[in-house]
């Protein structure tokens, strides 16, 4: 077969629900286009087929939670060209992270009957903890139209790029009245990364910060703004700490509401 | 083969990290494993602390792939503790996403993960270089269900729009008319699909399973109704934790299900289609007979025909939903939190899917446990390994490999769901 030429291609996964790595299967008419300008070297959800590294470009999903993986990070990094780090997992620990906060013995106690022969790390923590990444995308899942727009940029030589702006532009740019001003609706889009699409507030509900914090959120400001619609400290806590609990700014604003 | 041993490392084609391991000695199976080492994520422990209304959207992060079924399973225990009824159009919505759902997940396991099993192929991509059409075919079928999903749910993985109650936003009926035309097109296409799959050649197998299913008077089941199974079992989801026990294995991060004094079961595909057969459509029921099946199927490897004629009954439902559907005045009837339990049990594409929580009185989460699909089905995919490896030693040892693979495949495994915990590294004899 002719597929020297083409770049090769590698999906690892980590602790991770597989959602992010499976948006790569559901870019249903896209795929088999992809297929033809990229190896799909290693790629186990989808392939029995096995190529060795390095690999141009590798996509890598979920977090590192064991000794075993935080091993297996080192090699997947040595074997690859251009490593991008893919959702909430793989970017800032993920949902997992809630560990974090925790002790983790108390954890596997309440999860297995026998506790002590487990084998985790106390943390749950993003790929840019272990090893050089060279491109973020955020979100739980990732959007698979920005998946797409940086492989096309992979493929064109161009580093990939997505808007940095908030939730609250995506909403403004859809024509959504606002829930937060309108309705007053907890939402946590000021300070949430955009790229969903701003799908919460489009079916009447608060944005809940599933694609992380935007730069430089001003996390305070909400909080404050939250309060005075009537939210308790505890449901602070909670709406920090969700599927970027590990992310700086949403873990310091977090511990910032507890007693 | 005298003394052999079967390993596969990592499986292929599945959802999530495991591996199987089949001991043979003297001509005989010794040993078999199904090995899981998808990483632990704690999700019983995490939610303990959380408030009701979270449950459904972080539940949902167990699965990338079946993302509904838990937060359908989370919304029934939740509702059950408050003594909350959905009924009418919002009921029917949660059919219609779910629905939504067995299509995308059933088509992504028939063409891309269980498909090139029977062709010889290692994966759909090169599968398709040679049946193009049929590919094409598969991928347009789950893009129709994530559709479904994302029009109703916002988007196709982790959806938004579920609720404890109902949904935050509901459509009007117009705007499920371009939905309609397209669900049209997939019924259609779901039949060839049934056609194309029962051509496939299928190892003689058969073992004699105990199957357990969610059932109910008048529909094929979804979201409700009474567990039962081909061997008399016949209870209430709240019943669950009196007939089903997990307990851990020191290979596995996943806890093995077996019911109290009888051991292994089956949920799935199979599992529903032995227990519902009379109630699936009359158009899903006249594809299976015509693809060579009876009103029972004990073949795991025609699971996949099995699949699509799930496939096409989700599409005929789906298309009666639409049909039916008047948009409600509300998006979600009103809940009130108090103390106690709540029990949900949900047809999840690989089977039943339990939630049970404990609630205190402004509806915080004091206790959580998740019993997923394929937890349940592990020790029956063992007993298949040892069944066929057993009467299969005289095959080429790649071959056996494969055909193993297989038989794991066959149960449309999703490992991620399955890991309630951890890396055991120590062995304990």
């Amino acid at each position: 077969m002719a597929r020297s030429g083409k770049p090769k291609l590698a999906v690892f996964k980590f602790a991770s629900c597989g959602g992010c790595q499976l948006s790569l299967l559901d870019l249903e008419e896209e795929l088999l286009t992809l297929a033809g300008e990229l190896q799909i070297a290693y790629f186990v959800e989808a392939s029995k087929a096995a190529v060795r590294g390095p690999y141009d470009l590798t996509l890598v999903d979920g977090s590192i939670t064991t000794p075993h993986d935080a091993g297996m990070i080192k090699k997947v990094r040595r074997a690859s060209k251009f490593l991008v780090a893919l959702g909430a997992c793989a970017t800032a620990g993920g949902i997992q992270a809630l560990r974090n906060f925790k002790d983790v013995k108390e954890f596997q106690a309440v999860v297995y009957p026998r506790p002590e022969v487990i084998d985790t790390l106390d943390k749950s923590t993003p790929i840019a903890a272990h090893v050089q990444v060279d491109f973020e995308l955020q979100g739980c899942p990732i959007n698979k139209g920005q998946l797409l727009a940086v492989i096309s940029a992979f493929l064109q030589g161009q580093t990939p790029s997505v808007p940095h702006h908030s939730v609250c532009l995506e909403c403004k740019l859809k024509g959504n009245i606002c829930v937060l001003v309108a309705r007053g609706l907890p939402c946590m889009g000021p300070v949430t990364h955009a790229g969903c699409g701003a799908i919460c507030p489009t079916y009447q509900r608060g944005c809940y910060s599933c694609f992380g914090p935007k730069e430089t959120p001003n996390t305070a400001s909400l909080s404050e703004r939250l309060r005075c619609l009537g939210v308790t400290e505890a449901d602070l806590v909670r709406a920090f700490r969700t599927f970027y609990a590990g992310a700086e700014p949403f873990r310091r604003e977090s511990e910032a509401h507890e007693k | 083969m005298k003394s052999e041993t079967i390993k596969v490392n990592y499986l292929a084609r599945v959802e999530g990290e495991g591996g199987l391991y089949v001991k043979v000695k003297d001509n005989a199976v010794t040993e078999v494993k199904l090995k899981i080492f998808e990483p632990p994520r704690f999700f019983e422990a995490f939610l303990k602390g959380r408030l009701f209304s979270e449950a459904p959207d972080l539940t949902s992060r167990i699965c990338g792939i079946c993302p509904i079924a838990y937060q359908m399973s989370a919304v029934h225990a939740m509702e059950d503790a408050f003594g909350v009824t959905v009924t009418g159009p919002l009921r029917a919505l949660r059919r219609l996403i779910y629905c939504g759902e067995w299509l995308e997940s059933h088509a992504l396991h028939v063409f891309m993960l269980h498909a090139p099993d029977f062709l010889g192929y290692p994966d759909a991509l090169r599968l398709a270089q040679d049946h193009p059409e049929m590919v094409k075919l598969g991928l347009k079928l789950k893009k129709v269900g994530n559709d479904l999903v994302t029009f109703l749910g916002g988007r196709e993985i982790h959806p938004i729009n579920v609720r404890v109650g109902g949904f935050y936003r509901v459509p009007a009926k117009k705007e499920l008319a371009p939905l309609r035309e397209r669900l049209a097109w997939a019924r259609d296409a779901a039949q060839k699909v049934v056609r194309w799959v029962a051509g496939f050649s299928f190892p003689e197998f058969a073992r004699d399973y105990e199957y357990v299913a969610l059932t109910h008077p008048q529909e094929y089941p979804l979201n409700e109704g009474r567990l039962k199974s081909s061997k008399g079992l016949d209870i209430a989801v709240r019943d669950y934790d009196r007939h089903f026990v997990e307990e851990q294995v020191p290979y596995s991060h996943a806890l093995h299900s077996t019911l109290k004094g009888r051991g292994p079961y089956l949920v799935g595909p199979l599992a529903r289609y032995n227990l519902n057969f009379e109630r699936l459509s009359p158009l899903s029921q006249e594809a299976a007979l015509a693809a060579g099946l009876t009103s029972v199927c004990h073949n795991p490897f025609k699971s996949i025909i099995v699949r699509s004629v799930e496939m096409l009954q989700a599409l005929d439902e789906a298309l009666s939903l639409i049909d039916a559907y008047e948009m409600p005045d509300e998006a979600a009837v009103p809940v009130t939190p108090r103390a106690g339990s709540g029990f949900g049990c949900t047809e999840a594409p690989r089977g039943i899917l339990y939630h049970r929580y404990q609630l205190d009185d402004r509806g915080v989460i004091l206790e959580a446990k998740i019993v997923p699909p394929t937890a349940q089905n592990q020790k029956s995919m063992e007993s298949d390994l040892y069944q066929y490896v057993g009467q299969n030693l005289d095959l080429p040892q790649d071959r056996l490999t494969w055909q193993c693979e297989q038989l794991i495949r066959n149960y449309d495994p999703c490992i991620s769901c399955a890991t309630h915990f951890l890396k055991l590294e120590v062995e304990r004899e």
